[in-house]
């Protein structure tokens, strides 16, 4: 060592505090950010359709194509619409999920079978199942567009009046059904069980 | 048999990293010489098995190894040889390894290139580089272990990304991480020397070489990262402001800020406690910038797997070993054994110190504003703010103001004395220099066809740093017309921003893009250049098929180039890539990039015109040379 005294200069205590605040600011958004890094939701942007009117539709079955369905139809009771291909990887995994979802009976399953071969189609629902209460064919994707739609899977879940009012985009998994999906349905059900008391207690 | 022999190399260097550390930290604070000693032949032995290890997952990706998971989901047996080799750092497990292989490597050149320090600096810096080993291989066994089987094996592997199966990926990464590892030294040493309570200037020229190096690497392979994503990703961009860019680019900073301060202190012996820190802040921006890749925090083209228990492991360790850091930094850096009476130290506003302060600030503060756009977006969703991107808008006009300061100081800082200096005849001796660069680049302005300021601003800001830095050369000349290294490395990489400075504001100002249908036999004119659409044929390649259009470019009547840009299909995975067809000249590129089929053998193509766009990676390779031309000095190997 050099032998004479180290001239103490102490580092401000407001730079420590800075320091020190910075750091764990930067800690704690780091840890904000990796719990939410599993979330394959985190970056979908939110669909400007949710508390919306869903866009109209008159679509023909896949299975019928001589019949159309047309979206004023579908009202009076909530629907879940799940856009899919048979193209699509992602909806082969969320299937399982969706059938086990749609066997609970809860509310009306539709299929929309986006930019796909009606052959292929209906292959890949003979093959794996067909959970749909009726699937409605879309081989132009007209639609999809209306309805915002950048990527298959993605579901809607529309209430009785015509409503969008949760949205998901990706392959459903059991823990988005049961933490997300279920929830959304049951605020539908309490909305309507609660409009349905106030036209009962009204004069 | 020989994935499980890689799971035990790997345990063991982890026990070697413990030794290597341990003990000789340890020794090093009670004194104890043979504990010390045992520093040097753990980081071999750590180098030599996590070499070991990384030939281990190596073979099994040459040997088609499937029942090697990370092998099945990053390799097929169609993939080409060369591919399989550098498969191995492919994804998330694999490129852990090549952190640690080069971490371990930069340790083994430290353990045999230090033996001049005092044995307890050596044992100190050694030991936290085998800290630093501890939480990556701790990271790699227990959170991402390459060598875990897939049981029964697959027939078929999964194939490797094919974005990544490209010559420039093949050795971007490796170059990337011995410049992120690299600031493991200048860190290890900024430790040592707030544990051993004095900055002495002999320890500084030690580890500039070895900053110098590792930021020289940096600069390669950011380099690269940004000429592969030119000609692969088909928008015919540089640089995009990319989180996992800025990543990179915040160490980047740091270390050029950090190799102008070492210098400083090892010369004049000012600016000590803040080399310190800037040392602990460029290799805490490396980590910070492998994390913010490795843990999906942020999403971009980098990011692999999201999974939160990983992103949280590497997180942890990243706060206690910086937040340690800047701990001991805040506890001794007051009471750091600076000699004060030290003649060479003190400086006045007119000195080179003075303007070597005004560029740490610059970069530093250029530094901190890539910090907060890049975790901008992560914060306003934190805050429930929405979702927001910051983009080029942002980050374009900042750095440029930042940067303008910089380039206009730029030529002045060699050319003024240490300590105190005349302004004016620093400024006699420049300011004609300085008119003739406005001159020329009014000159330019006038000449452009478009964006005229901008062609203006690239030209004058290249010609003064061209200027300045050939005036220096000049009054070399003419005194004694000696140049060390370390003055020539430094002239490189100033001639190495103005050729960037070139590159970058040209390209920028003179870029022209057309988007067009193309029929067999139609051709299309843009910036001068005819560009002739010749039709598509089929290629089968090795592991893709291809549409290959076929382009000729004519410029004044003459044909100038063929050009084959593709449209690829991958067999494993179906996924779709574009190869640009380029032809490339100093003068300027001409990028093609086939977009969709319209029917009737007609394609929608994609045009460039890219003026000097080459300069901008010649201007970040001369910046490495310069770097590593520097770094060679015999100064820095005198004891």
């Amino acid at each position: 060592m050099s032998g004479s005294p180290a001239p103490r200069r102490p580092l401000p205590p407001v730079a420590i505090v800075i320091g020190v605040l910075f750091f764990f600011g930067l800690l704690g958004l780091m840890i904000y950010g990796v719990m939410k890094s599993d979330d394959p939701q985190r970056d979908v942007l939110p669909s400007a359709l949710i508390d919306r009117p869903a866009p109209a539709f008159a679509l023909p079955v896949l299975h019928e194509p001589s019949l159309t369905v047309r979206s004023e139809e579908l009202r009076g009771a909530p629907y879940l619409l799940n856009v899919w291909g048979s193209w699509c990887a992602a909806c082969r995994d969320e299937h399982p999920v969706l059938t086990r979802f749609a066997e609970t009976k809860r509310v009306r399953v539709i299929g929309y079978n986006w930019k796909d071969e009606p052959a292929d189609a209906l292959h890949w629902l003979e093959q794996l199942g067909n959970p749909f209460m009726v699937v409605l064919s879309d081989v132009e994707g007209r639609t999809a567009i209306d309805w915002g739609v950048s990527a298959a899977p993605e579901t809607f879940l529309v209430d009785g009046s015509g409503v969008v009012r949760w949205k998901y985009s990706g392959a459903m998994t059991q823990a988005v059904v049961d933490q997300k999906l279920i929830p959304a349905l049951e605020r539908i059900e309490k909305a309507q069980a609660d409009a349905g008391n106030a036209l009962h207690t009204a004069p | 048999m020989l994935p499980e022999l890689g799971q035990i190399l790997l345990l063991t260097a982890l026990l070697a990293a413990l030794l290597q550390s341990g003990l000789p930290l340890l020794g090093a604070h009670r004194g104890i010489a043979a504990w010390m000693q045992v520093a040097r032949p753990a980081a071999l032995a750590q180098l030599l098995l996590v070499a070991g290890a990384f030939g281990v997952l190596t073979a099994a990706f040459v040997q088609q190894d499937f029942s090697v998971r990370y092998v099945a989901e990053n390799s097929n047996s169609l993939l080409p040889m060369v591919y399989r080799w550098s498969a191995v750092w492919g994804a998330h497990e694999g490129s852990l390894l090549l952190w640690a292989l080069v971490l371990a490597a930069w340790t083994g050149a430290v353990a045999l290139g230090s033996q001049r320090l005092p044995d307890t600096v050596q044992a100190r810096v050694l030991g936290v580089m085998g800290l630093v080993s501890i939480g990556f291989l701790a990271f790699l066994i227990f959170t991402s272990n390459p060598f875990a089987r897939l049981l029964p094996a697959p027939l078929e592997g999964r194939d490797l990304n094919p974005l990544l199966q490209d010559p420039g990926l093949i050795i971007h990464p490796p170059m990337l991480y011995l410049g992120y590892v690299g600031f493991s030294v200048p860190f290890a040493f900024a430790i040592a020397a707030l544990l051993d309570g004095r900055v002495d200037t002999r320890w500084v020229r030690w580890t500039r070489p070895w900053t110098n190096v590792a930021w020289a690497f940096l600069t390669v392979g950011i380099a690269l990262g940004s000429w592969w994503a030119y000609y692969e990703l088909g928008w015919g961009g540089w640089w995009f402001w990319d989180p996992v860019e800025n990543a990179s680019f915040m160490p980047w900073l740091a270390g050029a800020a950090l190799i102008h301060s070492q210098a400083v202190t090892e010369k004049r012996g000012s600016f000590a406690s803040w080399t310190l820190l800037l040392a602990i802040a460029a290799f805490a921006l490396s980590l910070l910038g492998t994390f913010l890749v490795r843990s999906g925090v942020l999403t971009s083209v980098h990011s692999f797997a999201a999974d939160p228990s990983r992103g949280l492991f590497i997180l942890v360790f990243l706060a206690v070993l910086v937040g340690g850091a800047l701990a001991l930094y805040a506890w001794r850096a007051g009471s750091l054994d600076v000699d004060s009476a030290d003649p060479r130290r003190g400086f006045t506003a007119t000195s080179r110190e003075t303007l070597l302060l005004a560029n740490n600030l610059l970069l530093a503060s250029a530094c901190a504003m890539v910090l907060l756009g890049t975790l901008y977006p992560l914060l306003a969703d934190a805050l429930g703010l929405g979702k927001i991107s910051v983009g080029p808008p942002y980050f374009g006009s900042l750095f440029l103001l930042l940067m303008a300061p910089m380039v206009l100081l730029l030529p002045f800082g060699p050319l003024v004395k240490w300590q105190r200096d005349q302004p004016s005849r620093v400024v006699a001796t420049l300011a004609p220099w300085l008119a003739l660069a406005v001159l020329l680049g009014a000159l330019a302005w006038w000449q452009a066809p478009q964006n005229g300021w901008k062609v203006g601003l690239g030209i004058a800001a290249a010609a003064w740093v061209t200027f300045g830095t050939a005036r220096f050369i000049w009054l070399r000349l003419r005194g004694n017309g000696r140049f060390t290294a370390e003055m020539a490395g430094m002239l490189l990489g100033h001639a190495g921003v103005a050729v960037f400075l070139v590159g970058a504001l040209l390209v920028e100002a003179l870029n022209v893009q057309r988007e067009v249908a193309l029929a067999p036999g139609a051709s299309v004119t843009v910036a001068g250049h005819e560009i002739r659409f010749e039709g598509v044929d089929h290629r089968e390649g090795a592991n893709f098929s291809a549409d290959r259009g076929h382009l000729r470019v004519f410029r004044d009547g003459r044909e100038r180039a063929l050009l084959h840009p593709e449209k690829r299909q991958y067999a494993s995975g179906g996924q779709v890539m574009t190869e640009a067809g380029i032809d490339a000249r100093l003068s300027g590129d001409v990028y093609v990039a086939m977009g969709e089929p319209l029917g009737n053998n007609a394609w929608a193509v994609r045009v460039h015109i890219k003026p000097f766009v080459r300069w901008v990676w010649l201007g970040a390779l001369l910046m490495a040379l310069g770097g590593l031309v520097a770094a060679a000095d015999r100064r820095f190997r005198r004891p």
